[in-house]
């Protein structure tokens, strides 16, 4: 790539060991290992929006924590502008203001006995931003402003806002140190639809405004739509298809993607055939060999159960995680997009 | 502080009203016994600290006492003396005047005493929620050891163990040195609730998105305790504060009333109470029962207060 990517991560992974009570220790029971995150690789460039998309328990939101620094990964690397952020001593102050994060639950995110004032400059005053009080005054009310706040409701406290306020208050916050990337994990799911969508146009806008790069998780396959230019599917601890949003929407490749896109309610009411995916996720304590995918996959065949495909260029942009895929034994991919958001 | 849109004044104007406002004045006005329990403790206080303005007498300047006013009895009964409203003792000491002296002892010695256990287990309890590790195991295996024992017998190891270690040095005798030590023995005895509560609290707070948000943009862990987990864990420790309060003022009225506390040349409530028992076989009974009353009166008084503060910080009794 000829320009260095704002955020690159390599094969980075993140391996929880779970408690085993004393006794069983004792015993000789190895203790259980969780692979929240499994060699998980990607790119993006300035003013991108990369979305990462998968049900609950698949791991992205260990994926943003990694990248924040709030786990220390077991494997792989992070890097920020091509400075290697790995371990917590190279995240440098100067590093460290250049990403912050945005939380999925506006109630917990911010803490109850600050005055909305001091939460969001707590990052201009760690980074010294301001040159005095009274400039970090100044720039809280600004930024109040740009969320579409008051610059009075600086004094108030975050219980005296709705879900979708404090949602713009984080939004502030993030926005204090004057990042670059912004990981934004599920920062819309706690709200009512209608706010949501004034949310997601609010950080739009910021992005066009401020030339921000956004890592985006999410679920709702909807939000992500209207929001990345690419896109992450993220099954078990790894990526099962990487696809620029507009060719995943209408050509989505791997058949939990497809899987995916066929939960999307559509408001045509075309009554059409759906195709129904039985199961659940398994549990990644004891992830299923072969592919992870492969107890629900209806393609599946005996090389699906013992050989762990590997994501591998298809098509275009994209890349894709699949035997079936690789073999052609797909049937072509269902027509017309299921979602035009 | 940032100049925000309202001046200093007028944020103090503000939350003066929100304080009077909130729901914990609402419940506090609404409520005679707590509101009767709040001004008989503001009283000790207010006396404890102008003891020197109120007292009638200087009981413990000898120049002042007369032999001929010993073992007077309270001024309602016969032969009492309406300037010892509550009589006085074998030395002519007036009983009202110790008293106040006494509960001033008794206040000191309670407050710093929770002051210490308070900054002790606070400090050990939302360390180890925080860091984890061997080393909350180590400090909650501890606490769980100390409160297997009833923390007056803490109270009391530490009281004789100390007052051995100085045995024989010039500062044993002194009245100052006792109440360091007291303070110290109360207060090592009761650290391991505030340390549980608050480990428990930190936990809580620790996996709360707003902690994550301060890491992120590398907030220091100290700080992080300090400002963000500490101040969302100190509603309990208000309440555990104002009951071992009460508790703390027991515990040295014991250890007096046991011998090891506070000497009688300058007397604590529990001080009073142990040399006045000596007379009550033969007769003069306002000598201990004066001390006692104002001590079981402190100390309801304190309790309520803290009973009240539990119920009215428990969300889930509103």
């Amino acid at each position: 790539m000829a320009e260095t990517p704002l955020l690159e991560i390599e094969d980075l992974a993140v391996h929880f060991r779970l408690p085993v009570p004393l006794a069983e220790r004792a015993m000789g029971r190895k203790p259980k290992v969780l692979k929240a995150v499994d060699g998980v690789s990607f790119a993006i460039g300035k003013g991108v929006t990369l979305a990462v998309v998968g049900e609950s328990g698949c791991g992205k939101s260990t994926v943003a924590r990694l990248i924040a620094g709030l786990y220390r990964p077991t494997r792989g690397r992070v890097a920020i502008d091509g400075h290697d952020v790995t371990a917590a001593r190279d995240r440098t102050r100067a590093l460290r203001r250049r990403l912050t994060m945005i939380f999925q639950d506006p109630q917990a995110s911010l803490n109850p006995r600050w005055r909305v004032r001091d939460i969001i400059a707590e990052p201009i005053k760690a980074f010294g931003i301001a040159g005095d009080g009274q400039e970090t005054g100044r720039r809280v009310d600004g930024l109040l402003e740009q969320v579409g706040l008051a610059a009075a409701d600086g004094e108030k406290y975050p219980h005296e806002f709705s879900g979708g306020q404090r949602q713009r208050i984080s939004i502030a916050r993030a926005l204090a140190s004057q990042p670059d990337l912004i990981l934004c994990d599920e920062p819309t799911s706690a709200l009512d639809v209608s706010v949501q969508a004034q949310i997601l146009n609010l950080m739009r806008d910021l992005q066009d405004d401020l030339g921000l790069t956004y890592l985006f998780i999410s679920h709702d396959l909807a939000v992500v739509n209207h929001m990345s230019d690419r896109i992450a599917v993220m099954y078990l601890g790894r990526f099962v298809e990487v696809a620029d949003a507009a060719a995943l929407f209408a050509a989505p490749q791997h058949p939990y993607t497809r899987l995916l896109l066929e939960t999307i309610p559509d408001l045509g009411m075309t009554g059409r055939d759906r195709e129904a995916v039985a199961g659940e996720v398994p549990s990644p304590i004891d992830p299923p060999g072969g592919c992870a995918f492969h107890p629900r996959c209806p393609h599946a065949n005996e090389r699906c159960r013992t050989e762990r495909p590997e994501l591998r260029t298809a098509a275009g942009s994209a890349a894709v995680a699949c035997h079936a895929a690789e073999e052609g034994r797909l049937p072509p991919a269902p027509a017309g997009g299921a979602a035009d958001g | 502080m940032t100049a925000g849109p309202l001046s200093g004044s007028g944020r103090l104007m503000g939350a003066l009203y929100r304080g009077a406002d909130s729901d914990l004045a609402y419940s506090f006005r609404r409520n005679p016994v707590v509101v009767t329990a709040a001004i008989v403790t503001l009283l000790y206080f207010f006396g404890a600290a102008f003891a020197d303005w109120i007292a009638p007498h200087t009981p413990f300047d000898p120049s002042t006492l007369s032999l001929g006013d010993a073992e007077k009895p309270p001024a309602w009964i016969e032969g009492g003396d309406w300037s010892y409203l509550l009589g006085t003792d074998n030395q002519g000491r007036d009983i009202f005047s110790t008293i106040l002296y006494g509960s001033r002892l008794s206040l000191i010695v309670g407050f710093s005493a929770v002051i210490f256990s308070v900054v002790l287990g606070v400090g050990l309890g939302v360390t180890s929620g925080y860091f984890g590790g061997w080393y909350e195991s180590i400090v909650m295996r501890a606490a769980d050891v100390q409160l297997t024992l009833p923390s007056i017998l803490v109270a009391l190891m530490v009281d004789g163990v100390a007052r051995a270690i100085f045995a024989g040095t010039d500062i044993k005798t002194d009245a100052t040195f006792a109440i360091y030590v007291l303070i110290f023995a109360i207060g090592i005895s009761a650290w391991p609730q505030y340390a549980r509560v608050v480990r428990s609290a930190t936990l809580v707070e620790k996996s709360k998105d707003y902690v994550a948000a301060a890491r992120v943009i590398g907030i220091p862990s100290w700080r992080i305790m300090l400002r963000h987990v500490l101040p969302n864990t100190m509603g309990p420790v208000l309440v555990i504060g104002t009951i071992d309060l009460a508790l703390a003022i027991i515990t040295e009225a014991t250890l007096s009333f046991l011998g090891v506390g506070i000497p009688p040349t300058q007397p604590s409530l529990g001080t009073l109470i142990r040399v006045g028992q000596e007379f009550l076989f033969s007769g003069q009974w306002w000598i201990t029962l004066f001390p006692a009353l104002a001590l079981v009166l402190l100390v309801l008084a304190v309790n309520l207060l803290g009973d009240w503060l539990r119920d009215a910080l428990n969300p889930k009794l509103r």
